[in-house]
């Protein structure tokens, strides 16, 4: 390996591989039982954060950066003017082994640009796996990305040796897609996907007759959708999402808040800004939908399109739900429980379990560490101090961020003071 | 009755012995205490107690009976907390869970058990980061090897995840602050003490001990990170947040010349 080249190869390919946004490294098991080199479990782990505070779990990198699409959003297209570089199937696997010994990842995301064709490159992606896991005994996670139009035999095979596949649509519309990627085709992302859905859950069923069915893509499949390129609302977004939870049993949905990268005027101008607000109240709404048991519906819906970016999704329901509240913290089921703005899913179990010693008061549901501030409006518990208000939820939200002088607001959302 | 001070060896079996002492004499007015952190109270009388695995054991097995195994993990991760009068907070927890009937290791409205439960979460977020933040070095002998300053005494929460994960390598974590560390020979794995030469620099790549492809490793893995970074959205805030800046010595992607 020539470390001049391999450097030089590193930063183009890493650089160009960074607006994909997917980083777990979690949901697989595979076990280190050969002696081998490393092991997936089911908590995935975070090595570094970059200066943008995104988690370093996977060295992320593209196979190439040679592209023969032109999809505007995208630094790898072929009318850009970068530099071009491409990895040697052999170099990938010792960076991935190197690194992987030293500690730095949890494995490897091996994206691409198409060159040739989708099934000449999806050919060898496929080979740096069946290569770290065949000849480098390499137990750790790897993530492919499902190049559009490649064939279901590549598809078959990839998921052998990945732990997730994924392919990602960018651009949560057709009309969006047809705009700003002219030369890519809607079926061509979902045939893929709908082939390792079909794997997953054939691999399923054998499993259950013959325990030594090989694994296939054990940690599924995931997607991302660009957001503040193409126009959408977070109602087109987030219902496009659940279309492909529930119809390609994802995992995970990424967005990823659009970085100009381009002076094509069909997207927004280099130097305007990120939308990283509202990103993080996508994600947000991801979460409640995932772990909270709210319907996508109840986040957002044809009279409620967008999310607000000043209060988070769970309070913006809360506020348009008040005849649900205030709930009783030492009655109220799991379900409810989980809808109090403030209480996270840490907090609903620990008040379930304490309050089978005594009913809980305002003093224990502080210690216990629930964010006071939102939750207050919302509940009533062994304590009488807040019970007989009867605010409306304009006060409620005029109060609520009035005082919201919390950690959360200040870290995870830099630009709130925007809105200030 | 008078004021007690049981001074144990620092192991979790010693503490555990004390344990026991106090549930055999009935003690009420009791502090336990670290011999290597000892501090004399006034009008207490000290008494040492002599680690002693089968009464540990007895403690141990008692207490796995009367709480979930969650909670007694949380025990054990809490002691390794080193924090000061960690040992009597646990105390308190154990005599309340042996004091009642039913099971009480949730009632998280209780003070020790609440205090138990967030010390073994902070145990358990460092033992988490070390599992991240460890970088191993090829040393000339071909061992990959890693030092460690943690805050809490998590060498031995780790040593599992490590062993299942490279057992096709060499490998050293030592614990710089103890004096301690782990090595994994390719069949087992022991705790052990070394002595390091007076030059030897905890931060840096000297070819005098590491492998000389070590430093061109270290190298692709510094410009992957920075190369990896979207400027425009840069927040240092949440970096700092999530890499404190305590661990930043030791981590090759923060090493300015590299």
């Amino acid at each position: 390996m020539s470390f001049e080249r391999t450097l030089e190869k590193l930063k183009i390919l890493a650089d160009a591989a960074k607006y994909d946004v997917s980083c777990s490294s979690s949901g697989s098991k595979r076990t280190n039982t050969n002696k081998g080199l490393g092991n997936a479990t089911g908590m995935g782990i975070c090595h570094s954060y970059t200066e943008d505070g995104r988690c370093v779990s996977l060295l992320k990198i593209l196979l190439t950066n040679h592209c023969i699409f032109d999809c505007a959003y995208c630094v790898t297209r072929k009318s850009n003017d970068v530099k071009r570089a491409a990895f040697k199937v052999q170099e990938v696997v010792d960076l991935t082994i190197n690194f992987y010994r030293r500690n730095y990842i949890e494995g490897l995301f091996l994206s691409s640009g198409i060159f040739k064709s989708a099934d000449y490159t999806m050919e060898r992606l496929v080979a740096v796996a069946k290569k770290l896991r065949l000849e480098e005994n390499f137990n750790g996670y790897i993530h492919l990305k499902s190049i559009p139009g490649a064939s279901d035999e590549l598809m078959r095979e990839a998921g052998l040796y990945a732990d997730r596949l994924s392919v990602n649509i960018e651009i949560p519309t057709k009309s969006g897609l047809k705009l700003l990627a002219p030369d890519k085709n809607f079926e061509d992302f979902i045939k893929p996907m709908e082939k390792v859905k079909n794997e997953i859950i054939q691999y399923k069923s054998e499993k259950k007759i013959i325990k030594s069915t090989p694994k296939y893509a054990p940690a599924g499949q995931s997607t991302q959708m660009i957001v503040g390129a193409s126009g959408e609302n977070d109602f087109q977004i987030l219902k496009t999402a659940e279309h492909y939870y529930k119809n390609f049993n994802l995992k995970r949905v990424y967005y990823s808040g659009y970085v100009p990268i381009s002076y094509d005027n069909r997207l927004p101008n280099i130097g305007s800004e990120v939308p990283m607000l509202r990103e993080n109240r996508l994600y947000q709404s991801d979460w409640l939908t995932r772990f909270y048991g709210f319907q996508t519906n109840e986040i957002v819906n044809i009279n409620h399109q967008n999310l607000d970016l000043d209060i988070d999704p769970k309070l913006s329901w809360a506020l348009r739900n008040m005849h649900e509240f205030p709930v009783d913290v030492n009655r109220a089921d799991k379900r409810m429980l989980a809808r109090i703005p403030g209480i996270g899913m840490k907090s609903v179990a620990k008040i379930l379990m304490a309050r089978k010693y005594r009913r809980l008061n305002w003093d224990h549901l502080k210690k216990i560490g629930i964010a006071f501030n939102r939750a207050q409006y919302f509940l009533v518990c062994d304590s009488n101090q807040f019970e007989k208000r009867d605010l409306t939820a304009d006060k409620i939200k005029a109060f609520i961020l009035k005082n919201s002088t919390s950690k959360y607001d200040t870290i995870l959302n830099p630009q709130l003071n925007l809105f200030e | 009755m008078q004021n007690k001070t049981l001074i144990y060896d620092g192991t979790f079996e010693g503490f555990l012995s004390c344990v026991f002492y106090v549930f055999e004499y009935k003690l009420t007015q009791v502090t336990i205490q670290n011999e290597y952190v000892l501090q004399n109270a006034l009008f207490s009388e000290n008494e040492n107690i002599v680690t002693d695995k089968t009464k540990s054991d007895r403690v141990w097995q008692g207490l796995k009976q009367r709480a979930s195994r969650i909670s007694s993990t949380k025990i054990y991760y809490a002691f390794l907390s080193e924090q000061p009068n960690v040992e009597n907070i646990l105390l308190d927890y154990i005599q309340y869970i042996f004091k009642n009937k039913e099971k009480v290791d949730t009632d998280f409205t209780h003070s020790s058990v609440l205090k138990t439960s967030q010390i073994a979460k902070n145990v358990s977020r460092e033992k988490h980061r070390m599992e991240a933040f460890v970088r191993f070095r090829l040393t000339k002998d071909s061992i990959y090897f890693a030092n460690i300053e943690p805050d809490f005494n998590v060498l031995p929460l780790i040593s599992k995840h490590f062993k299942s994960r490279y057992a096709d390598q060499k490998w050293v974590i030592y614990d710089i602050k103890r004096n301690y560390g782990l090595y994994y020979d390719l069949q087992t794995l022991d705790f052990i003490n070394m002595d390091f030469p007076d030059n030897f620099d905890f931060s840096k790549t000297s070819t005098d001990f590491f492998a000389n492809e070590e430093f061109d490793f270290q190298k692709l893995w510094k410009d992957y990170f920075d190369s990896t970074n979207i400027k425009e959205r840069k927040n240092m805030k949440l970096h700092i947040r999530h890499v404190p800046k305590r661990y930043w010595k030791y981590l090759s992607e923060k090493q300015p010349n590299l």
